[in-house]
């Protein structure tokens, strides 16, 4: 009986410390910027699991352990949209061990509304290593051949057509609002939460249309098509989809995604994590596989990450405006 | 039949002793209140990044049937469901065994676990790409109607007075709109507190409304928390044999409740094994005894969450969008491991797909001699622990599970308050099945709503979106079935009666 109770304690140690290891290892001693990083690094990620951010981690884990020798763990803090865990980040150990998942526009748009409790400039963005490119996606069988076809439709019946996207204030909300501006016309724009269900959406014939990006057209070839790729080139997965700027309409965009440090994080260290990612986004295997997933890699290091940002919100404050979340 | 070949190669003896392996460590993560079969499947996908894509699969499917399976060892032996799936399997799981029938108990769950296994994964081989199809039929509509549905199981599921199982309902739904709304991005109720921008978790809450006052009261009364086993009677197999024949109809209707919700994305095994458990209540010649102990609500819940596993493959697989939580997981490894879902999954990757599924038959079959073997000392360890060790480790298990759903000390504070909240709610007979019932649904009922008539509001008729629809009005039917047939047996009840009185 003892045995058996023993066992059963056992197990519950085990887990225990398998769920905690991570969060202990900051306990360790911190090393200079040369020896970074000498032990294992938490990549905390601010949704849930099997999401774009989730698997665009995944695939970066396996080359982080070959050039550095060091695992990644992953881990998860859901909730509010990322807000969760972005107004968490600057409480945690600055040490380079710890680094978060940032997402745009989410980061900009967020804090301009009601207090998230975090601020843009608060969080220490070290790489943006890519982004998946808005697109407008309909149905196989969906009577719109092209673009045009869509904007004539919601050109007769303002607010007739039907477009799904993944929640409110985000990338595709913004999405949509931008391309309603420049192509003058109104669609009724249906959030749902997350892309599955967008897309599930889509494809049961509820709406007409789905904002989503080159990721879903990838990941449902053969069910959907893309109308236009809000992208500065074609995507080279999908040669045969024009980008908006060729029809005429100056978008391009998406969700991007990067990661940054907690602000204590000593500066050099903060630059070798850059250069670690910047190694990664460079592998010809990674960048495969990302390519087939549907992203598209740009490289933004640290140093240049304020113009970045910069840039980026100046773009996402004209479009707030518009959205009537800031006045 | 090539797809036989392909589903005798999950038979190689390293996939199998995979399948041991995973059904083994997933029976343990699920009996563990806290820790459930999303969190089981997510700690270990980084474990199969260097397998075969096929054995990789056959691991995470087995972990997670056996998750969903352990969950009930908690539900029955000391009143916490170990995963949300086993919510039901309290109910009469635990009287089972207060009343010294928890080995039956076991033994029974694990019988009704693979017949309902057995019944998802034979959907998920046969009729995937069809299901897939009728899933996708499901519109915001359909899923408002559906959640509507799902509230009119509070007079089953409440003991008692229905007047309180509605206030329960309602401070359900209440918390549910806690946090950011994913339609209009509003903030409700947050309290300019950060930590409740997130909403109320819904693990987080589960585990505090079922385990806190179950620890409250195991301190507070002095009696044994369980009646030891009579003497030599091992696992009562034959009993539980005799016992499944006799209810054989309503384990697989609750197998076939299980798969179709779980076809559903975005339902899951908490809301299958409620329904199918008021279902098995509602048909029951014995259903005054649900709620004290009868063997029929446990076989329904525990055939119907087993079969979501199976079901739950087939949007995952034949559409790329996850049916259950765990399959998002799931679906995640399979894109990093370079895959594609769609029907590709069963022509190209035929090999891959039919070698899962056979891992998943034996996974379920392994449940069997696994189960019932962790089941005995299960039960014998949990009867035998002094009070004095048995608390604490639940209480510790319940901190640690809340915590790691994502890291957030607050979830911890959220749980602990509405452990104790329910508790002192439950005195006064509010029960948390219905609490728990209002925060799934909410979410579900709100968004369909909204959705819904922003759809109606395009096509120029708002009615007609909600009442304009064959499947809407075939949920609508279910919904007034629902309400009134209780309404309609009570009269009965009471008229048969005045007979009775009048002769």
């Amino acid at each position: 009986m003892r045995q058996i109770r023993f066992k059963t304690l056992k197990t519950f140690a085990l887990l225990g410390g398998l769920l905690s290891a991570a969060t202990f290892a900051g306990l360790a001693t911190a090393a200079g910027a040369e020896d970074f990083p000498d032990r294992k690094i938490q990549y905390i990620i601010p949704f849930g699991p099997g999401g774009e951010s989730d698997i665009s981690a995944r695939l970066q884990q396996k080359y982080f352990q070959e050039i550095t020798g060091q695992k990644l763990i992953i881990q998860y803090m859901a909730g509010g949209g990322g807000a969760v865990g972005w107004s968490q980040l600057n409480e945690m150990d600055g040490d380079g061990y710890t680094i978060m998942g940032t997402n745009l526009p989410h980061i900009i748009l967020k804090p301009m509304g009601k207090d998230p409790g975090f601020k843009t400039e608060d969080l220490k963005n070290f790489y943006y290593f890519h982004y998946s490119p808005d697109a407008l996606i309909v149905s196989n069988d969906s009577p719109f051949e092209t673009l045009d076809d869509l904007v004539a439709a919601a050109k007769e019946a303002p607010g007739s057509v039907t477009v799904s996207g993944s929640g409110t204030q985000s990338a595709n909300d913004i999405a949509n609002r931008r391309f309603e501006s420049l192509a003058d016309v109104k669609t009724t724009y249906i959030p749902f939460k997350g892309t599955g269900a967008a897309v599930t959406a889509l494809l049961g014939g509820q709406v007409q249309a789905e904002w989503g990006y080159t990721t879903v057209a990838a990941n449902h070839s053969d069910k959907v098509r893309m109308l236009a790729v809000a992208a500065d080139e074609r995507h080279p997965q999908f040669p045969d989809v024009p980008t908006f700027k060729e029809l005429g309409y100056d978008l391009t965009g998406g969700a991007y995604r990067g990661m940054a440090v907690p602000k204590g994080t000593p500066e050099d260290v903060t630059k070798k994590l850059s250069d670690i990612f910047g190694q990664i986004n460079q592998d010809p295997e990674f960048r495969e596989k990302m390519q087939e997933l549907g992203f598209v890699l740009i490289d933004v290091p640290y140093a240049e990450m304020d113009e970045f940002m910069a840039e980026r919100r100046k773009e996402y404050e004209k479009v707030a405006r518009e959205m009537g979340i800031i006045e | 039949m090539e797809t036989l070949g392909f589903m005798m190669a999950a038979f190689s003896p390293i996939n199998l002793l995979l399948a041991v392996l995973g059904v083994s460590a997933g029976i343990f993560i699920g009996a563990l209140p806290g820790l459930s079969a999303t969190m089981a499947v997510a700690v270990l996908v980084p474990v199969t990044f260097g397998m075969p894509t096929e054995a990789a699969l056959i691991m995470l499917g087995a972990i997670y049937t056996g998750a969903i399976y352990g969950g009930s060892y908690a539900a029955i032996l000391v009143n916490t469901p170990g995963t949300p799936s086993a919510i039901a399997t309290t109910f009469d799981g635990f009287p089972m065994a207060k009343r010294g029938d928890g080995d039956l108990a076991v033994t029974l769950s694990t019988l009704s676990s693979m017949v309902g296994g057995l019944m998802g994964a034979l959907a998920l081989l046969s009729l995937a790409p069809l299901l897939a199809q009728i899933a996708l039929k499901f519109g915001p509509v359909e899923y408002f109607w559906l959640a509507i549905f799902g509230l009119t199981l509070i007079s089953a599921l409440s003991e008692g007075s229905t007047l309180k199982g509605f206030i329960g309902a309602g401070i359900g739904l209440l918390l549910s709109t806690v946090g950011v709304a994913v339609v209009g991005a509003d903030i409700r109720y947050s309290f300019g507190s950060q930590f409740l921008l997130g909403g109320v978790e819904i693990i987080s809450a589960l585990i505090g409304l079922y385990c806190i006052p179950v620890l409250i009261d195991l301190v507070a009364t002095p009696s044994a928390h369980l009646q030891p086993p009579g003497e030599g009677r091992g696992i009562r197999f034959t009993e539980s044999l005799g016992l499944m024949w006799r209810s054989k109809f309503n384990s697989l209707r609750s197998a076939v409740i299980g798969t179709a919700v779980a076809i559903l994305p975005g339902a899951g095994g908490s809301i299958a094994s409620l329904v199918s458990y008021s279902e098995a209540r509602r048909t029951s010649p014995r259903s005054d005894n649900f709620g004290h102990g009868e063997p029929d609500g446990m076989i329904a819940t525990e055939s119907a969450n087993n079969a979501t596993v199976g079901g739950g493959f087939i949007p995952t697989f034949v559409l790329g969008i996850p049916g259950t939580p765990p399959d998002a997981v799931i679906l995640g490894a399979l894109l990093v491991q370079g895959f594609r879902t769609g029907p590709e999954m069963f022509t190209t990757h035929a090999h891959v797909t039919y070698t899962f599924i056979g891992g998943l038959f034996i996974a379920t079959l392994l449940m069997l001699p696994l189960g019932l073997l962790i089941g005995r000392y299960a039960f014998k360890s949990i009867v035998t622990i002094p009070k004095a060790l048995l608390v604490p480790s639940i209480a510790f298990m319940t901190i640690i599970g809340t915590y790691a759903i994502r890291n957030n000390p607050f979830d911890v504070v959220v749980m602990v308050v509405l452990g104790v909240v329910g508790w002192v709610l439950s005195r006064y007979g509010v029960k948390p099945s219905p609490i728990v019932l209002g925060l799934i649904l909410g979410p579900i009922a709100e968004q369909g709503f909204v959705q819904g008539y922003l759809m109606g509001n395009a096509s120029g008729s708002v009615v007609g979106a909600f009442f304009g629809r064959p499947l809407s009005l075939a949920i609508i039917a279910m919904v007034l079935l629902s309400v009134l047939f209780p309404l309609w047996r009570g009269w009965r009840h009471r008229s048969s009666k005045e007979t009775v009185h009048g002769h």
